[in-house]
């Protein structure tokens, strides 16, 4: 079974070795190992665009394979890097106010512990009280926990209203957009309870590592990252391959037609939402320790449709196709916005990338739409030939 | 109405005398000032009253000038022979003007004192002046009168009022005065059924100044007594149950501060009483150790308060006893509880009334609202709705209009006609820009709708990032007229500004202009037959693809007039089409696709939805916001149509 596996799904293996080679040539070459050619931030930069290419075949499997454009899925991965954040920030805030005041000449109360955290961490939203969200923060485990399970419920609900009432095609997108919209706003609210427009920050100390050098942990989370896409990679495989990924696929080509053979369409749909949104949830939860920072405007609407964007240029319908668009666009637009580029001389006007690289990949994203449908990784299509 | 008030007048001091006749023909104000001289050279604040008195029975033209000079420090005494002069000095001299003849001179400063009356008196000669002041013969003056009086009201000016009441030529000013009459009367008069009189007058004026007036009246201090059969003395407002109107820690706060109990020894007072005592590593017996739960801490304390260090804890049993045997209340500052009672049932039916007129002006919020995200969508009907199409870049549509907008004003100075330039070229460039994008990319796409969606999401960054590089990063102005500056002011709860006005007739003229276009016109004829049947269309001689060209343009250009409109009440940069984007997609689709009357009735739902959960929430708009989109999100579920869903074929795609 294994075997005819990888042999009906040759890039899986292609894709496998070239990551592991990949995560193993980082390792070498970064600070953490000594040799220092690869520096922390530049680790952590790819760590991050290793999530973002999860986050990116979740979105792929939705929109490529079943025809879903949802533009709520950056949500998912917010929330994701909102549950792991709220116990990141509580434990850190604690080992520190812990630290803090048992050097005082009587010992702290549990009840002045509690006050001191929510003090240190509420206090820039003018409150000092933990909000009903937070009853959890304490325990690592069950915020792992929030971090499958609310991303999956949400698209559990949304998607069970949405695909019941048979709302497809553009009225989806711009209704997953609403929902995205909806959460952002909320976010932004002072008294939602996670710190406004301020968000959560101080996410990449590790409780627990303190002593730890940001090189290590930096390379610590690229590789968890690495093998985080390295299994959803193989779990996407999986399940589009057999009857299911035919549904799925005949979803996306003739909604109408598989209903009439007989297919629950209904339930497929809401199975593969849920599921991407549980991954976006997951690389979420493994992208912002690394960002170090997550607020609301990453969750802004937009996001969701630079991830649309990213699954474009990369190619739908092909899980690698994903993984190539996020991580080209993602690193050439830092590249480009981070000053990289030299500035291009045209005699009478001189264009700063920082500035005209929008203008840049907006009309590129026009060509790739008009011209090539089948984005960077239609090109794979010229180099393998499949047996016919 | 006025009649008790009136009534009152005969009772009230101060007034009575200004209307006495006028006791001898060859009376001058300087023998009256002479008769009070003793008052006038030294004032006192209690006694000044009488030298005014004889003044304001004098009945002379000349007083009001005196009492302004006095007031002013502008009249000087000569001490030879006790004189009074009005006089302005000038280095070492003196203009001197004559008190009854007003014949000037200049005199050496030598022997002539000011009179600085001190600023006591200063005030009792102001509010002798009103009475002047009020029936002066110059409007100006006596609304300024009118002014100062509305702005301190006091109790004596209530007499001099309602004496000008009745000699006030002008219908305005004699309204007010009545007004701010029965305000005075109703804090101030003496006799408590001219005051309740006053208070029921009241009880028809919505203005913020009654609702001062009553609340002032109803002014109520929480007080605590110990707890009886009878209940607490005095005018009562109400009684507060611990618990559920105040929290134990501030009714007990409140029983310390009237010294019926002990002050509680609070979290952190307790742990500096134990930090400052301890002794070899211990606290009243109890290892520092321990002291990490608030039992033991209390425990350490009880020993240290037996030992008398510290004050003695008061337990949590100790403070709820305490708060039982007492009773809680607010009572009002007035004492008259039939006066109260009054009060409270004006205030309670002015309520009432703001309430209907905040409800009103709800309405019209809600209707300016909904004009907006109406202009701001209409485009999108029909791109989207007609055609078909999502424009994502229909928002910098909005924007490229704006700054048209923006860019005429920096050649056309004058507002008026820059704006009247500013909407044909706004729609100019908009309908070129569009028919542009439907020639080059979206021709392309017609049977790939999701494509076209991220196609023109690109163009979207793109001109986003082309205005913030031409027009920078910071808002740019779009100057309204100065004709639609302004509001609209019904009364002091209604009130809507002249541009959201102008937006709303605009949103109509639109309406009705779209309407026309597609029901009376040829071009809508063949739009309307392109949307149904392309194919056919195209066989009856329609070219489908110059009319998509043309729909595409008409829906844009319509976005760049939205935008010079939505430009004048907003800040215009470089992002504001993000703001409308989401915003209009979902005005569309609520109201229903491919009909006018759709989004009309889309943008009316949100508008006044919007408005509707702000007024349940008026702090938080992001908080409106994230509900109404919910909602939008929950409707779509039951109506996945819209509100105005098309039937039949039309329907099917």
């Amino acid at each position: 079974m294994r075997k005819t596996f990888i042999s009906q799904h040759p890039s899986v293996l292609w894709f496998l070795a070239i990551l592991g080679l990949f995560t193993v040539f980082v390792a070498v070459m970064s600070e953490a190992s000594g040799i220092g050619l690869i520096s922390t931030s530049m680790v952590k930069t790819l760590g991050k665009t290793l999530c973002l290419a999860l986050i990116a075949i979740a979105m792929d499997v939705v929109w490529g394979y079943c025809g879903i454009l949802s533009l709520g899925h950056f949500a998912f991965f917010g929330i994701g890097g909102y549950a792991i954040g709220m116990w990141l920030m509580y434990a850190r805030t604690e080992s520190i106010i812990t630290a803090n005041l048992s050097s005082q000449v009587i010992p702290p109360t549990p009840q002045e512990v509690t006050d001191a955290i929510g003090n240190q961490i509420f206090g820039v939203v003018g409150s000092s009280e933990f909000p009903m969200l937070w009853a959890f923060s304490h325990s690592l485990t069950l915020h792992l926990l929030m971090v499958v399970l609310i991303p999956g419920l949400l698209a559990l609900i949304f998607g069970w209203l949405a695909f019941r009432s048979r709302v497809t095609g553009v009225y989806l997108s711009i209704l997953t957009q609403a929902m995205t919209l909806a959460l952002s706003l909320y976010l932004f609210q002072n008294d939602s309870g996670l710190r406004g427009n301020n968000g959560l920050s101080g996410l990449q100390n590790i409780p627990g590592y303190e002593d730890a050098s940001q090189a290590s942990i930096s390379v610590a989370f690229f590789a968890v990252s690495a093998l985080a896409l390295g299994l959803g990679y193989v779990l996407f495989t999986l399940v589009l391959s057999g009857k299911m990924g035919s549904v799925v696929k005949g979803i996306r080509d003739n909604e109408a037609r598989v209903r009439f053979l007989g297919y629950k369409v209904e339930n497929y749909k809401l199975f593969i939402f849920t599921l991407t949104a549980i991954i976006a949830g997951i690389a979420g939860a493994l992208y912002y320790p690394q960002a170090g920072i997550i607020n609301p405007a990453e969750i802004a609407p937009i996001a969701s449709i630079y991830l649309a964007v990213w699954v474009a240029i990369g190619g739908r319908g092909r899980l690698y196709g994903a993984v190539i668009g996020a991580a080209f666009v993602s690193l050439l637009s830092s590249w480009f916005t981070g000053g990289g580029v030299p500035p291009l001389n045209l005699g009478f006007y001189t264009i700063l990338w920082t500035d005209w690289w929008l203008v840049l990949l907006g009309v590129a994203f026009v060509c790739v739409t008009l011209f090539f449908p089948k984005g960077i990784g239609g090109l794979f299509d010229y180099l393998v030939r499949k047996p016919s | 109405m006025l009649r008790p008030i009136l009534f009152l007048v005969l009772f009230f001091g101060l007034a009575a005398p200004a209307y006495a006749p006028v006791h001898a023909q060859e009376l001058t104000l300087q023998t009256i000032l002479q008769e009070n001289s003793d008052e006038i050279t030294k004032p006192k604040r209690r006694t000044v009253s009488t030298a005014l008195d004889a003044l304001v029975a004098s009945g002379l033209p000349q007083v009001t000038q005196f009492l302004e000079q006095w007031q002013d420090k502008g009249v000087w005494l000569r001490e030879d022979d006790g004189l009074y002069f009005y006089a302005s000095a000038d280095g070492g001299d003196l203009t001197l003007t004559d008190i009854d003849t007003g014949a000037e001179s200049t005199v050496p400063k030598d022997g002539f004192k000011q009179l600085k009356p001190n600023g006591g008196v200063r005030r009792v000669i102001a509010t002798a002046l009103v009475q002047f002041q009020l029936s002066d013969p110059d409007l100006a003056r006596r609304e300024t009168a009118v002014q100062s009086i509305a702005r301190r009201p006091e109790a004596s000016q209530l007499g001099p009022l309602l004496a000008s009441v009745d000699g006030e030529p002008d219908a305005a000013l004699k309204a007010r005065k009545i007004q701010l009459a029965n305000f005075l009367s109703a804090s101030f008069a003496e006799d408590p059924a001219d005051r309740i009189a006053a208070i029921e007058s009241l009880s028809t004026d919505t203005s913020i100044e009654a609702r001062a007036v009553l609340n002032q009246i109803l002014n109520a201090k929480p007080d605590v007594a110990p707890r009886t059969d009878a209940g607490p003395e005095g005018n009562i407002a109400r009684e507060l149950k611990p618990g559920s109107d105040l929290s134990s820690e501030d009714a007990y706060a409140q029983l310390v501060e009237a010294g019926f109990a002990q002050a509680a020894i609070t979290p952190a007072a307790l742990r500096e009483a134990i930090v400052s005592n301890v002794v070899e590593g211990k606290v009243g017996g109890v290892p520092t150790a321990q002291l990490n739960s608030q039992d033991n801490r209390v425990k350490a304390y009880t020993a240290l308060a037996e030992d008398g260090i510290v004050p003695p804890f008061v337990t949590a049993e100790e403070r709820e006893a305490a708060i039982e045997a007492h009773v809680f209340f607010e009572e009002y500052s007035e004492k008259d509880p039939a006066i109260t009672t009054a009060a409270l049932d004006a205030l309670n039916s002015i309520e009432t009334r703001v309430a209907a007129a905040q409800t009103v002006d709800l309405t019209l919020d809600a209707l300016s609202l909904a004009s907006i995200y109406f202009l701001a969508a209409i485009g999108l009907a029909i791109t989207f709705g007609v055609m078909g199409v999502i424009n994502m870049a229909h928002g910098e549509f909005i924007m490229m209009g704006a700054y048209t907008g923006y860019v005429i004003q920096l050649f056309v100075p004058d507002y008026t006609l820059s704006i009247l330039i500013a909407l044909p070229v706004a729609f100019a460039v908009t309908f070129g820009a569009g028919v542009a994008m439907e020639r080059l990319v979206i021709r392309h796409l017609y049977h790939r709708p999701l494509e076209t969606l991220l196609a023109t999401f690109g163009i979207s960054i793109a001109l986003q990032q082309l205005a913030k590089n031409i027009f920078g990063t910071q808002a740019r102005p779009l100057t309204s007229p100065a004709w639609l500056d302004g509001a609209w002011v019904v009364s002091d709860v209604i009130q809507i500004s002249y541009i959201r006005i102008a937006i709303f007739v605009m949103a109509l003229m639109f309406l009705a202009l779209i309407l026309f276009v597609l029901k009376r016109t040829r071009l809508g004829l063949e739009v309307r037959a392109v949307t149904q049947n392309p194919g056919m269309a195209a066989s009856m001689g329609i070219n489908p693809d110059r009319i998509n060209m043309m729909t595409f343009g008409l829906g844009s250009g319509i976005a760049g007039i939205a935008g010079v409109a939505i430009g004048l009440y907003a800040k215009v940069t470089s992002e504001m089409g993000t703001d409308y984007i989401v915003q209009s997609f979902m005005t569309v689709v609520v109201g229903g696709v491919g009909n006018v009357w759709g989004t009309l009735a889309g943008a009316s739902m949100i508008g006044f939805l919007q408005k509707g959960i702000e007024w349940f929430n008026p702090s938080n708009t992001l908080a409106a916001q994230t509900y109404m989109v919910l909602f939008i999100i929950l409707f779509i579920q039951f109506r996945p149509k819209g509100i105005v869903a098309l039937k039949g074929r039309a329907a099917a795609d």
